[in-house]
């Protein structure tokens, strides 16, 4: 049970409150940017490329445009005028708006078709000729450098082959000369695939542009409004669009999970012909061309090594990434960190030397690297130091949870330097493990794993214990284009003691309607009901970077905490007026402030707040409404001890996870049960790279399977029954303790379950397959290898 | 275009309609009922699914022309005058929707379900809701709410809506 400090009716930290948000979602009233219609809108479609790389040698839109209906034909010819056919990415990288010769991608933005319902627009798409003269893409990432590769970005000046970065972490030299005298050395190839967010919201906007006042609303799908707003900015300005003429509004989203932080063509298209046309411009994806156009997450190839003792000690690790980010660089990292916090990856193990480096390379793939579920490139990093782990403890001869074990960081060692140069705040994990394991009956199992063998049958366990890094970030080292990535809370407390909370993040789902009052409720001791929290609009919510890396606890949370706490300074100095007493004869306990000694003298939080308001100390600043921009002093390190148990038929190889325990550790809990909820989606979108999904392209460039049809989200029959649990170690450095827990399930389960199918599969001399795993790569690879 | 004739939650509706309009657009676009979602273009997600004279459907896969004479039940039409419809009351109490997006297609989905099978083991909710994707939730908690709203349909005791999270 988890211990709260506030009673029910105020509702503060702890209590499984239900969500706020709930009630219009279930009756049908949310507001998502397909549902905003305004007077005089015009819809937008987009033509989009057959070929993954393709000369354009011409657009003819005159069938089109002879539709009743259709508006304009915008193509890249007609942004260049304005100079916006091109836009930055997050990473300082460029990508085409609309492309004025060349395409370098299958799907990819070739021109938008404007029309005045979202049939015409359709029809008037179709009705666009292009002519393409096609050439050879690059598709193979291991071929990018290769002398005869075509130059992907000959626009770039100085770019004369296919890579965007090199990036390094901990000791080379130190490594190598671990590695040169261990007595054991495991060694790993992983492919990490590309796969998608797939929020079941796809992208969208409605572009609104007020000719009069010169003033752009633009309501779109945006995990991070106010980010938004400057880039616009930063790409419009020159066409008078600055910074105070843009209100960007994120209405309610239907998931992002990553996928909605990048700007798309899209948006800038629909933005310009507003800007152009004066009239509110709506453009709503497809899922077809949401998968195959937006921002991929992972492709992530990866040479892992491990060296230790033959007891079963590890010495050290070392890593080496190809990264394929298509044709441009355009993941949303923190600009520092080119391949996110993939430094991580040294794992949640005690030693002292590891070396990681990394290239990137462009391809004739969609663009992206957006941090799925994920505080950048960490699921990618977790995967490798978890699978090579078990390599590991295979090679010695050790059960992997006792090698993990005998391994850990101990509890007493924190704040722990990591190789790659983090100081861990915090962990247990040992009782993570053990927890998990007493929970699946761990002993039990391998038991009758042993019976299972003996009788002919395929069954495998997996364990996963990983550490999280989140809460991007310190701003020391974390920004995002220039703009350092704190974040924000306004709180305003009205006369009556009821109060509106404002943030610069974003809920997609994670409920902050709910936690953040709660947050609010623990430090002044107003009722949480009383709390409303508003989001998403940059004309009245103060500036942040957005909800995504599981950053909004760790950052918003606690910019939330600390502006409550100025207001309970406040509150303490009015309390001690009404009751002339001084500051410190004063005792708070949520919700009022009596006179120690005298609990009977006391004055509520609502008293104090009215007297704010109509009688507050001489000289003070009525009012009672505080601001704070939270920047954090350190990441925070979630961990978690996941163990999955899989059947597997050993003649048609199909897969099923008998049970799976997750066992998290975000420190302080909000909300249990919206942290368990938390859980449970990430898990099943961690059992969906590991079994299910992955975009597929053939030699040409060609997706495989780009609809819902062929790429696999999990229903509810593939996803299992999650068994959930907590540890708690508060985080020492923030206000609340919290430490986020958003993507760690994502990142934690798909080892798991690659480690248990592995497990199941050992019986056949089987080391490492990549992810996902499906019944027939298992065959695929049984054959190969003569078993069958 | 063709003139249509049909009932929306029970109300009297007509419309002109062009042969290739879908329902799920005449839904949202002309009758400016939003609660009914798109989030795909292969009839896979389910965000779409209303009732059609009770039967579940995905709305964008019926011509609007289909429904004429037919009664559509859409999210907007779950709640009566006594309140929220026990599915509705089972998603907020068990926590069975995150962004909500999925959420009306969903719990119109187990409209029928329940009424076919008023006590559905899990897996037969499983089953019985795999037409409808959610990216949110892991679907632990939609199996809860649907066997909450079963209970309650039912008149039997409610199960505990507390977060099995120890
Ligand atoms: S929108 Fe109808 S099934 Fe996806
Ligand atoms: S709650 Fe978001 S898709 Fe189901």
């Amino acid at each position: 049970m988890i211990k709260c400090k506030t009673s029910k009716e105020i509702g503060g930290m702890g209590h499984s409150i239900k969500r706020k948000e709930d009630a219009r979602f279930i009756q049908g009233k949310g507001n998502y940017v397909d549902d905003i219609k305004l007077p005089g809108m015009l819809y937008m479609d987009i033509v989009r490329s057959p070929y993954a790389y393709a000369k354009i040698l011409n657009i003819d839109a005159s069938k089109a445009l002879e539709i009743p209906g259709v508006v304009a034909v915008v193509t890249g010819k007609d942004l260049e005028k304005y100079n916006l056919h091109w836009m930055p990415t997050l990473m300082s990288d460029t990508q085409m708006v609309l492309p004025t010769d060349t395409v370098m991608y299958q799907a990819q933005e070739v021109a938008a078709v404007i029309a005045t319902s979202r049939y015409i627009a359709r029809d008037g798409k179709e009705a666009v000729m292009v002519e393409y003269e096609p050439m050879k893409p690059l598709i193979n990432a291991h071929k990018a450098l290769d002398a005869d590769a075509p130059l992907m970005r000959p626009d770039k000046e100085g770019q004369t082959n296919n890579h965007i970065w090199h990036w390094e972490a901990g000791d080379k030299e130190a490594t190598d000369k671990v590695f040169a005298d261990a007595d054991v050395v495991v060694k790993e190839h992983m492919y990490i695939p590309r796969i998608h967010v797939a929020s079941i919201e796809t992208c969208g906007c409605v572009a609104s542009y007020d000719k009069v006042d010169n003033h752009l609303t633009m309501y779109m799908t945006t995990q991070a409004p106010h980010a938004i707003r400057t880039v616009i900015a930063l790409v419009a300005g020159h066409v008078g669009l600055t910074e105070e003429k843009i209100r960007v509004i994120s209405p309610d989203i239907g998931g992002g999970f990553g996928g909605k932080v990048p700007v798309y063509p899209g948006y800038v298209i629909a933005i310009a012909v507003s800007f152009l046309t004066g009239s509110p411009i709506k453009w709503i994806e497809d899922r077809s061309e949401n998968l195959q156009a937006d921002s991929f997450a992972r492709d992530y190839h990866i040479d892992v090594e491990m060296a230790g003792t033959k007891d079963g000690k590890i010495q050290a690790t070392r890593f080496k990434v190809l990264a394929d980010h298509g044709y441009t660089d355009a993941s949303a990292n923190p600009s520092k960190f080119p391949t996110g916090l993939f430094s991580i990856g040294t794992g949640s193990y005690d030693y002292g030397t590891a070396f990681m480096e990394a290239d990137a390379v462009y391809t004739n793939k969609p663009p992206g690297g957006v941090a799925y579920r994920c505080s950048f490139r960490v699921t990618e990093a977790v995967h490798a130091i978890e699978r090579i782990t078990d390599i590991f403890a295979k090679e010695v001869n050790k059960d992997p949870a006792q090698l993990r074990f005998e391994n850990f960081i101990k509890k007493e060692d924190f704040p722990w330097k990591s190789p790659t140069g983090w100081e861990y705040d915090s962990g247990d994990y040992h009782a993570g493990l053990q927890k998990a394991m007493d929970a699946i009956e761990y002993d039990a199992l391998r038991k009758e794993q042993v019976e299972k063998r003996a009788e002919g049958k395929l069954m495998g366990i997996g364990i996963s214990t990983f550490t999280e890094i989140v809460g991007a970030g310190p701003s020391k080292d974390f920004d995002i284009l220039g703009i350092k990535m704190f974040d924000s809370a306004e709180i305003r407390v009205h006369p009556t003691g009821k109060a509106i909370a404002r943030f610069g993040t974003k809920s997609q789902g994670q409920g902050h309607e709910t936690t953040y009052a709660q947050i609010i409720a623990e430090e002044l001791g107003i009722p949480s009901a009383h709390i409303q929290i508003e989001e998403g609009d940059t004309d009245t919510a103060p500036y942040g970077l957005g909800t995504y890396a599981s950053r909004s606890t760790p950052t918003a949370g606690a910019a939330a905490a600390v502006a409550a706490r100025k207001l309970r300074d406040k509150a303490r100095k009015i309390a001690a007026y009404l009751m002339e007493v001084s500051e410190e004869d004063l005792e708070w306990e949520p919700g009022k402030f009596s006179v120690k000694g005298a609990p009977e003298k006391s004055k509520t939080i609502q008293e104090i707040v009215f007297a704010a308001y109509t009688n507050h100390p001489p000289g003070m600043e009525a009012g009672f409404e505080a601001t704070h921009y939270y920047d954090p002093p350190n990441l925070t390190f979630p961990s978690g001890a996941y163990i999955c148990v899989v059947d597997i038929d050993n003649e048609t190889f199909e897969i099923k996870v008998r049970r799976f325990v997750a066992i998290d550790d975000c420190g302080n809990i909000i909300n249990p049960m919206i942290v368990q909820g938390q859980v449970h989606g990430g898990l099943t979108q961690g059992i969906a790279p590991a079994m299910y999904e992955e975009l597929i392209y053939d030699e040409d460039g060609n997706i495989l399977n780009g609809t819902f049809m062929d790429y696999l989200v999990p229903t509810a029959v593939e996803s299992p029954s999650w068994e959930t649990g907590h540890t708690i170690t508060p985080s020492p450095h923030h206000p609340i303790g919290a430490k986020g827990v958003g993507e760690s399930p994502t990142v934690g389960a798909p080892p798991a379950i690659a480690n248990a199918i592995v497990d199941a599969l050992s019986v056949y001399g089987i080391q490492h397959m990549d992810i996902p795993i499906t019944p027939y790569k298992i065959w695929k690879k049984l054959k190969e290898m003569g078993k069958i | 275009m063709h003139e249509i004739k049909f009932k929306v939650n029970g109300e009297e509706k007509t419309a002109s309609v062009e042969s290739r309009l879908l329902l799920v657009h005449l839904i949202r676009e002309n009758l400016s009922m939003t609660g009914t979602h798109i989030g795909c273009d292969t009839s896979s997600c389910g965000a779409c699914t209303v009732l059609i004279d009770g039967k579940s459907a995905k709305s964008c896969t019926i011509l609007a022309v289909q429904i004429n004479g037919k009664d559509i039940t859409t999210v907007e039409g779950l709640a009566t005058a006594e309140g929220l419809h026990p599915l509705q009351e089972g998603f907020k109490e068990n926590h069975a929707l995150q962004c909500g997006f999925c959420t009306p297609g969903v719990m119109l989905r187990a409209v029928e379900l329940l009424e076919k099978n008023p006590n559905p083991t899990e897996e037969e909710i499983r089953w019985g809701i795999s037409g409808n994707l959610c990216r949110c939730t892991g679907y632990n908690n939609i199996v809860k709410a649907i066997q909450y709203a079963g209970a309650k349909m039912r008149g039997a005791e409610l199960p505990s809506t507390e977060p099995e999270f120890v």
